[in-house]
């Protein structure tokens, strides 16, 4: 559980997060949304301890991120797994290289159990033949996959995931969208995505954080957002004529 | 001002690069890969540059003996002065801020647009360390590369000289071994040292801290060759007013 207690975050004059509280439970896909520049994933990096906010504070199963010594952040940053915007998978390095990096980084693991690490995690995203290329040489939802596996290798508590499936066509959007799902809840993992994808929401979100303005606006789950009044979450969620005419249906269905 | 507070963060920077070291296993095979990319891809361009800047230089001071009063074998002499002290030394340094400099640039660059650097630090990876320190240490291997470069500079002297019928081969080799001081080549290490230290850092500083997208990595490589340069030409000035002045 991740709990998220009024954290400001600036850049000289621009003042991004304006005071932000929340908490995100385990076993669940917390999702991101609102509108490009409202803030997410500098709330993102602000939970993953790359930007530390000015005021507030975040607690990471009732650990306060500011009181852990240098030493601990650093333990607790290995709890953490990311899958970034556009994947950043190593391009120097291969499938399997990507993956086991955190392995060799980190822990004392021998040759061969990381091997096995390796394939259990590349299985698990359903990459079984990609272990030898490299980055440029897959497809951009293969590299998505291989992000996800790369992110979960060391078993993390925390899952991080910017718009995950920005750049994919929807079939493979859906996919990565459960497989994200499926591990949160197989793994119990604390999960929170980034996303402006509606699709998204309805497939996997268990509960929805909705930006604006560098605030929290609204909150609640899939179902809710379809019936909230909140204007700026309407006006978010229904921007395609498609959700609209979805909408209208709607209404007319519940009168 | 601006520059004042680049000069600092380089200071930062360069502070956090000998912090919380990466496994050696790991350092190793990250240094030898650099030895490669730094230090061995460039001896073909070293060598080409050095034998032909040699011999122009023994073929211009040929030229220009027009006293007879002079000895043929200055020749050996100015082409030993030229290339020790200042073209396999510095000119070499300028080629190599531009070749091994736009690669470190770029390298690091595409790294940070690309949100890798990003991914190391979330790791819990010192990422100025994992980056920048292997090229710190595989450019410890340049003065080998000067070394070549100032033999094949001068032999590319000798060839001009005895092949284009300036002087023969004895007298050329009579002024290579003439009034030789020792604490030259020394000079001409220490220059190296530092300008290695340079290259590896300066255009790694403008590959780690740069914004933007692919434009901007090309600009970034750029101004760093530029500054590169330019620090090295300074440094140049300074180190031969204090060792030699
Ligand atoms: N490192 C930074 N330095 C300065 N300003 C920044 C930095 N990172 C983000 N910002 C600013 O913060 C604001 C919010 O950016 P952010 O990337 O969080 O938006 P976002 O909601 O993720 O948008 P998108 O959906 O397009 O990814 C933007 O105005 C951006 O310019
Ligand atoms: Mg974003």
């Amino acid at each position: 559980m991740i709990e998220v207690r009024d954290i400001h975050k600036s850049f000289g004059d621009a003042h991004i997060l304006k005071g932000i509280s929340t908490t995100f439970e385990k076993g669940k896909t917390n999702l991101i949304i609102g509108q490009s520049g409202s803030g997410k994933t500098v709330f993102l990096k602000c939970l993953l301890g790359l930007f530390e906010p000015e005021e507030g504070g975040i607690a990471y199963d009732g650990k306060l991120y500011a009181d852990l010594a240098d030493e601990e952040k650093r333990d607790l940053r290995q709890e953490m797994g990311m899958v970034f915007q556009g994947s950043a998978l190593f391009d120097s390095m291969t499938v399997e290289g990507n993956v086991k990096f955190p392995l060799e980084m980190f822990t004392k693991q021998s040759k061969s159990e990381m091997k096995d690490r390796v394939d259990a995690v590349l299985k698990r995203v359903n990459l079984i033949d990609a272990h030898h290329k490299f980055p440029s040489e897959i497809s951009g939802g293969m590299q998505k996959r291989v992000a996800i596996a790369r992110a979960i290798v060391m078993n993390p508590k925390y899952l991080f995931c910017d718009e995950p499936n920005s750049g994919l066509d929807p079939k493979t959007a859906i996919l990565i969208d459960n497989l994200i799902k499926e591990i949160t809840e197989e793994y119990n993992i604390t999960t929170v995505i980034n996303t402006h994808d509606m699709n998204s929401v309805m497939q996997i979100g268990e509960k929805i954080t909705f930006l604006k303005d560098g605030l929290l606006e609204w909150e609640g789950t899939k179902n809710e957002i379809f019936k909230t009044d909140n204007e700026a979450v309407t006006n978010f969620v229904y921007s395609s004529d498609l959700f609209k005419k979805v909408r209208q249906m709607y209404i007319k269905e519940q009168n | 001002m601006n520059y004042l507070a680049s000069v600092g963060s380089y200071a930062i920077m360069i502070r956090e690069v000998f912090k919380k070291p990466t496994k050696w296993r790991i350092m190793k095979s990250l240094i030898f890969k650099e030895i490669d990319e730094l230090i061995f891809s460039s001896l073909g361009i070293i060598i080409f540059i050095s034998f032909f800047i040699g011999a122009v230089v023994a073929i211009q001071t040929a030229l220009n003996l027009t006293n007879p009063l002079i000895p043929r074998d200055l020749i050996g002499f100015a082409t030993r002065q030229s290339v020790i002290l200042e073209f396999a030394p510095t000119f070499v340094s300028i080629i190599m801020a531009g070749k091994v400099g736009s690669y470190i640039t770029s390298s690091i660059g595409t790294m940070r647009v690309t949100e890798q650097i990003d991914a190391l630090e979330v790791m819990g990876v010192n990422s100025l360390n994992y980056l920048v320190f292997p090229k710190i240490i595989a450019m410890l291997f340049y003065p080998f590369a000067i070394a070549i470069s100032m033999y094949v500079g001068i032999f590319g002297g000798w060839m001009a000289g005895v092949f284009g019928g300036f002087l023969t081969s004895e007298d050329f080799i009579t002024g290579l071994q003439s009034d030789f001081v020792p604490f030259h080549i020394a000079y001409a290490f220490v220059k190296t040292l530092i300008f290695a230290f340079a290259i590896a850092t300066i255009p790694s500083f403008h590959g780690f801290y740069m914004r933007g997208g692919a434009l901007e990595v090309g600009k970034a490589s750029t101004t760093a060759f530029v500054w590169t340069s330019v620090v090295i030409i300074i440094l140049n000035y300074i180190l031969t007013q204090l060792l030699l002045g």
